[in-house]
């Protein structure tokens, strides 16, 4: 993985707006499920994609590979903007972009057989003449762990991490370039999830496989990503590298997720200092002005209520959006201790309608 | 007071499957003293539920507890059904990963917290509501004089797991079940549930049995841990013992699958390969003998021994002792 050379996907601004019908007068609501994204993903590299159940994390996914119509921005597919295909042109390009689902139940046709489900996109896509599809078929099969006794039965024959075998193997189908990996994991047994973990990358190693693998378990993210994108209400909150994101977290926010992840050591778990977040994820229906998580941030200002952060580049290569930090001053607890007392260290720009002040979110990392 | 809050002898529950009459918890036992927490852990389909349901009596017919079960010196397999109904709910409480297992969504809030303890405490219709309320609060629900009155629905599913945990409290039961509580739970809102777990404990002494499949939650809250596979024991002891020395294969396999984030890892993670086996189907021997990285040929023959390798600590294995002395580590990467 190098990074000068141009990304494989290039996602710029991307924006996704749901319209829902309830509401508490019956008005028509907008969610704001994936607000101003920018994220380059180069060849070869996995993106890990994390944070909080309805942060916009699989909206994001699917809006990347068009499965769902994003309301802003572009995403670039080896330079080429996917929004100005045509229908058929984009068919033809799904091919190198596929996805695989949380759920390995729902996410398979319980009427047709492991075989149908893996010939289907192969079928569609015409991959291979009418003698060799079995063959290819049992190559698939093979390569994801599975037994070709297995062809002829139906999902509901098999476990949790089988099914997920037979997603993988219905993706990798049509050899893609790129795969949304959209927690994978999530429903399965901890040591199932490390069966799967070890294919992924294999498969990846084995055909350069670039991916977004989205998650909301930091622990399979640090071990699995390249690097690493927090996600806070249909935002990018932190991006670095894996391994920095977890050891060196620059925003309250990942602190506060990281403090969470249980530790599979009781003496650690014993020292820990957590920060526990109250409450729940705020409805993104009505998201809060300013910093979106000003609400929850042990952290949090006045001005935080007010200013829309920006992703900065505060360490090499790591990006944070917290206008309590800064490249001089990277440290938010240094950066809090420092400022106790001060009062507004933010000029206003431009006055909102109920006193707020909100600055548009511009292009950024 | 000073006896075990409960102690479980050889328990052994059959479920009716469509495979026949399955035997799912196959001798378990322990003691749980009081305020102490006990972590079950497991894959999927070792029993764990099982198990726990077993202590309520919650087995559907025609399935069948056998052993024996004592509840603070009561023997809970001799009460009759009516007897065990004053104890479930009141003394002994459960709380389970889908909240809608416990909670009706077509009754209010309101209603289902107040009619348990006019139930089981005689409480009078504005006694019960204050105390209702003052339940939500202790669990953390914003707003509960108002919220009270919504249905389960109207609630995320993080604060619906406190409305049942605290509908699980309300009575001041002395033991708690919690089945995978946290499971289904973003990280943040787990921490959220399991800090609540833990000030209960501290405030009112309950003890607690903790099941999941997550050797990190345990890893934090239990004192001690039983390890299940195929419905047995493999492993007994101390939650620190564990985790510092564990004395059976299937243990430190779980142990080495999870990811260390404190850890640099390189390579592959730690697997176990292959899939637990079915209850219906389970071979003769060890039922791990297929997964595991010491077996030899005396497992896939003679069931395994439970043999006590230091104070309090057992495993289930025919290589107990060697395992636990580290004579034959795991390999780097599993099979
Ligand atoms: N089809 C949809 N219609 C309306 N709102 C939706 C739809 N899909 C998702 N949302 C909303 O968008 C937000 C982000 O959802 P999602 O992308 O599924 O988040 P995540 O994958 O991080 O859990 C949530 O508030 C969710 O309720
Ligand atoms: N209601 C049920 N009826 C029949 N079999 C069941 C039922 N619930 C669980 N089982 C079976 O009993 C075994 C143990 O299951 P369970 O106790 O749910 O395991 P765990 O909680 O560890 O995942 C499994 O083989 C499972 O298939
Ligand atoms: S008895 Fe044999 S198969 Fe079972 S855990 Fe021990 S070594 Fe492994
Ligand atoms: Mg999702
Ligand atoms: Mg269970």
């Amino acid at each position: 993985m190098t990074t000068d050379q141009e990304p494989l996907i290039s996602i710029r601004g991307l924006t996704v707006s749901y319209s829902s019908g309830r509401g508490l007068i019956g008005k028509r609501h907008t969610v704001k499920a994936v607000d101003g994204v920018s994220l380059d993903i180069a060849e070869g590299e996995t993106l890990g994609l994390v944070g909080e159940s309805g942060c916009g994390k699989s909206t994001l996914g699917r809006a990347v590979l068009r499965l769902t119509e994003p309301t802003g921005g572009e995403v670039l597919f080896r330079g080429r903007n996917l929004a100005e295909l045509s229908n058929s042109a984009m068919r033809a390009e799904r091919k190198g972009l596929q996805m695989i689902f949380q759920d390995p139940y729902g996410s398979l046709n319980p009427r047709m057989t492991v075989r149908q489900i893996i010939e289907e996109p192969i079928r569609a896509f015409r991959l291979a003449g009418c003698s060799d599809i079995g063959a290819r078929v049992r190559e698939l099969l093979e390569t994801v762990g599975l037994a070709s006794g297995h062809l002829d039965r139906y999902p509901s024959e098999f476990s949790g991490g089988q099914r997920q075998r037979i997603g993988i193997a219905r993706a990798l189908a049509v050899e893609p370039e790129f795969i949304v990996a959209d927690e994978p994991i999530s429903a399965l047994d901890v040591s199932i999830q490390a069966q799967i973990i070890n294919l992924l990358k294999r498969l990846q190693a084995e055909k350069g496989l670039t991916y977004l693998f989205i998650s909301h378990d930091l622990r399979a993210v640090r071990h699995v990503a390249d690097r690493a994108a927090v996600m806070y209400l249909g935002r990018i909150v932190e991006i670095a590298s894996g391994r920095e994101v977890y050891s060196d977290p620059l925003m309250p926010y990942t602190k506060a997720l990281i403090s969470a992840v249980p530790l599979p050591d009781p003496n650690a778990e014993a020292r820990r200092q957590r920060i526990v977040l109250k409450g729940d994820l705020p409805s993104p229906i009505d998201p809060p002005t300013g910093c979106p998580f000003h609400t929850r941030c042990p952290y949090a200002i006045n001005d935080c209520r007010y200013v829309v952060p920006q992703l900065v580049e505060i360490k090499p290569k790591h990006h944070a959006a917290c206008i309590r930090i800064n490249p001089e001053n990277p440290d938010i607890d240094t950066n809090a201790k420092a400022e106790s007392g001060a009062t507004s260290i933010f000029e206003h720009g431009s006055s909102g309608s109920n006193g707020s002040i909100r600055i548009d979110p511009s292009k950024s990392a | 007071m000073d006896g075990p809050i409960l102690s479980v002898n050889d328990l052994k529950t059959t479920f009716q499957t469509a495979n026949g009459i399955v035997r799912v918890v196959d001798g378990v036992s322990y003691a749980l003293r009081r305020g102490e927490t006990l972590g079950i852990v497991g894959e999927s389909g070792s029993g764990k539920s099982a198990a726990s349901l077993s202590l309520m009596r919650l087995v559907p017919e025609p399935g069948l507890i056998e052993g024996s079960i004592t509840f603070d010196g009561t023997d809970l397999l001799s009460l009759s059904a009516s007897e065990m109904r004053k104890i479930r709910g009141r003394r002994m409480a459960m709380i389970f990963q889908d909240p809608t297992a416990s909670l009706n969504p077509y009754l209010k809030v309101s209603t289902q917290l107040t009619e348990i303890t006019r139930l089981h405490r005689g409480y009078g219709r504005v006694e019960a509501r204050s105390h209702a309320v003052e339940m939500l609060r202790t669990v953390g629900i914003p707003d509960p004089e108002r919220r009270i009155d919504d249905h389960p629905h109207e609630f995320s599913g993080g604060m619906r797991q406190r409305v049942m945990i605290a509908m699980a409290l309300s009575c001041g039961p002395e033991l708690l079940i919690a089945d995978e509580p946290t499971t289904a739970l973003d990280v943040t809102i787990q921490a959220q549930v399991l800090d609540l777990i833990r000030e209960l404990k501290e405030r009112s002494g309950t003890s607690v049995i903790l099941v999941t499949h997550d050797l990190g939650v345990v890893a934090g809250m239990a004192d001690n841990v039983i390890v299940m596979y195929a419905g047995r024991v493999f492993e007994q002891a101390s939650t620190r013992d564990l985790f510092a020395r564990a004395a059976n294969p299937y243990s430190i396999g779980l142990l080495k699958s999870m990811p260390d984030p404190a850890r640099e890892i390189s390579g592959p993670l730690y697997q176990i390969p292959g899939l637990p086996p079915d209850a219906a189907n389970l071979p003769i021997g060890c039922p791990f003998a297929e997964r595991c990285y010491r077996a030899e040929e005396i497992c896939r023959r003679e069931a395994p021994p439970f043999i006590e390798v230091a104070p309090e600590h057992y495993s289930l294995c025919h290589f107990a002792a060697d395992v636990y002395a580290g004579h034959t580590p795991a390999p780097e990467f599993g099979l």
